[in-house]
């Protein structure tokens, strides 16, 4: 199935010292650490609980937009970090977690009305919500075994669901502030880029008069 | 930040004041950029001094004060107020300042005057945040009274906090302080009032109207549309386990002003 171009790409790509990928997961944790023992030690300024929460959901969204460079680089640069896609997501999944779990404990107090009125009435606690609920298969099925027994199509397909989750997370950050500040929309164009390049690529694929039959 | 001696005031709470460190880095003041802590990072290049207040419109004496001078000639209350965001937080503040309705007095509004205008400064040369190329607000801010609203002894023109002149993170060297609307009602370093016969435009108004109405009276029961208004989180209280405390009518201050809206109907003049 592969077309000659990125057969070429593959023979071009450059080895980069491999790292083990126990390291990326060592290091990606650091700011979930840092952002605890900060907030328990109160270094985290005037508002820790928002911080905190804010600081969480930020690094889930950097690292899902992580995953989302992997092909491109792969692609356009030949930079090839595959290896190492599967601790980006299960990070971004991580990430996700505790920042609804800071909501859901440190935030609303476990007050479950407060939550369900947050959940059915604010579109961007709607969109954080299934936002993280799109993330939990994806999670789940990030293991060999899940490869094989769904068959790569399938998980691959199933993986696709990553768009709608990096859209969910950019509009969730988006809802949230007043006004247009420009942290939240410099995310969202990344992440429009990074989107918009897919589907450019496969339009130009579907139309391109160069495709070989598969 | 000088000194200032102040009269205490029967309006203050008793409540446990926000610390002057949470007072003086948590803030909003968006010339200055969007986060939290960028205006005590960057409010440093205002020039507070000098500094004139216009007042004009419909009144029998306009007038331009230097700031020294109002401050001199105004008889300096400690007011410590309940001061609740929008966003959903609040603080217990110790304002120096003196009654709106001093001032309203002093320039004798026309009959003709309903509503007070107030404008910030604009000064994109030492306000970086008005330099972005993202404007989230249309400058120079600006916002309103009703001129019964403010004429309530609660209003009060700040010009210090903590027993010393305001920083400038926090307005200098004057600003408005209405203690029971959200916070963005209360005006930062302002350099005119008008007096005028239409309800002026606001800044947050004009930015959202489904969003941030003229009056912004703090009411628990109507949520802003993307958010709840229900209960709000004291700044420095309880660190990372605060705990959320519900929010009172007005502010908790429904006693001196729920009568300026009697019969009005809340929801739709929010």
């Amino acid at each position: 199935m592969a077309g000659r171009a990125s057969v070429q790409a593959d023979k071009k790509s450059f080895t980069l010292p491999q790292v083990p990928k126990i390291a990326i997961y060592l290091v990606g944790f650091i700011p979930a650490v840092w952002l605890f023992y900060a907030g328990v030690t109160d270094q985290l300024g005037a508002d820790p609980m928002r911080y905190l929460e804010q600081g969480l959901g930020l690094w889930a969204l950097r690292f899902l937009i992580a995953t989302l460079t992997i092909t491109p680089l792969r692609q356009l640069f030949s930079i090839n970090l595959l290896r190492y896609r599967r601790a980006l997501g299960l990070l971004a999944f991580y990430y996700a977690a505790l920042h609804l779990t800071t909501y859901l404990v440190l935030d609303q107090g476990l007050d479950v009305a407060a939550i369900v009125a947050d959940i059915v009435k604010r579109p961007y606690i709607t969109i954080g919500m299934a936002t993280f609920i799109i993330l939990v298969p994806l999670a789940v099925t990030s293991n060999n075994a899940a490869i094989r027994r769904m068959g790569g199509q399938a998980w691959a397909k199933l993986h696709r669901l990553v768009y709608v989750a990096a859209i969910g997370a950019a509009l969730h950050f988006l809802l949230v502030v007043k006004s247009w500040p420009p942290e939240p929309l410099v995310y969202a164009a990344i992440v429009a880029v990074l989107l918009g390049y897919r589907l450019l690529r496969s339009m130009v694929k579907k139309t391109s008069p160069r495709r070989r039959p598969a | 930040a000088a000194p200032l001696s102040a009269t205490k005031s029967p309006f203050s709470t008793d409540e446990k004041k926000t610390s002057r460190e949470d007072v003086t880095s948590y803030n909003n003041y968006y010339e200055f950029g969007t986060g939290k802590e960028d205006p005590a990072a960057k409010a440093g290049s205002l020039k507070n001094s000098p500094w004139t207040v216009k007042v004009d419109g419909m009144v029998g004496k306009p007038a331009e004060f230097a700031i020294e001078d109002l401050i001199k000639s105004s008889a300096l209350e400690e007011r410590i107020y309940r001061m609740r965001c929008v966003e959903g937080w609040s603080m217990v503040i110790p304002w120096v300042g003196f009654p709106l309705a001093d001032l309203v007095k002093r320039v004798e509004p026309l009959g003709s005057a309903k509503y007070v205008a107030f404008e910030t400064a604009y000064r994109p040369e030492e306000m970086p945040g008005v330099q972005s190329m993202f404007p989230v607000l249309d400058w120079p801010y600006v916002e309103g009274l009703r001129l019964d609203e403010a004429m309530n002894p609660l209003a009060i023109l700040a010009v210090g906090l903590y027993g010393e002149t305001l920083p400038n993170q926090n307005g200098a060297p004057i600003r408005l302080v209405v203690p029971w609307k959200y916070g963005f009602k209360g005006i930062k370093s302002i350099t005119r009032i008008s007096f005028v016969d239409k309800q002026p435009e606001t800044s947050w108004n004009k930015q959202a109207p489904s969003e941030y109405g003229f009056y912004a009276n703090v009411n628990p029961s109507v949520d802003h549309p993307r958010w709840s208004q229900a209960t709000e989180r004291r700044i420095g209280e309880g660190g990372l386990f605060v705990k959320r405390r519900p929010t009172l009518m007005f502010n908790g201050y429904a006693e001196q002003v729920a009568s300026l809206y009697a019969g009005m109907d809340l929801r739709k003049l929010y």
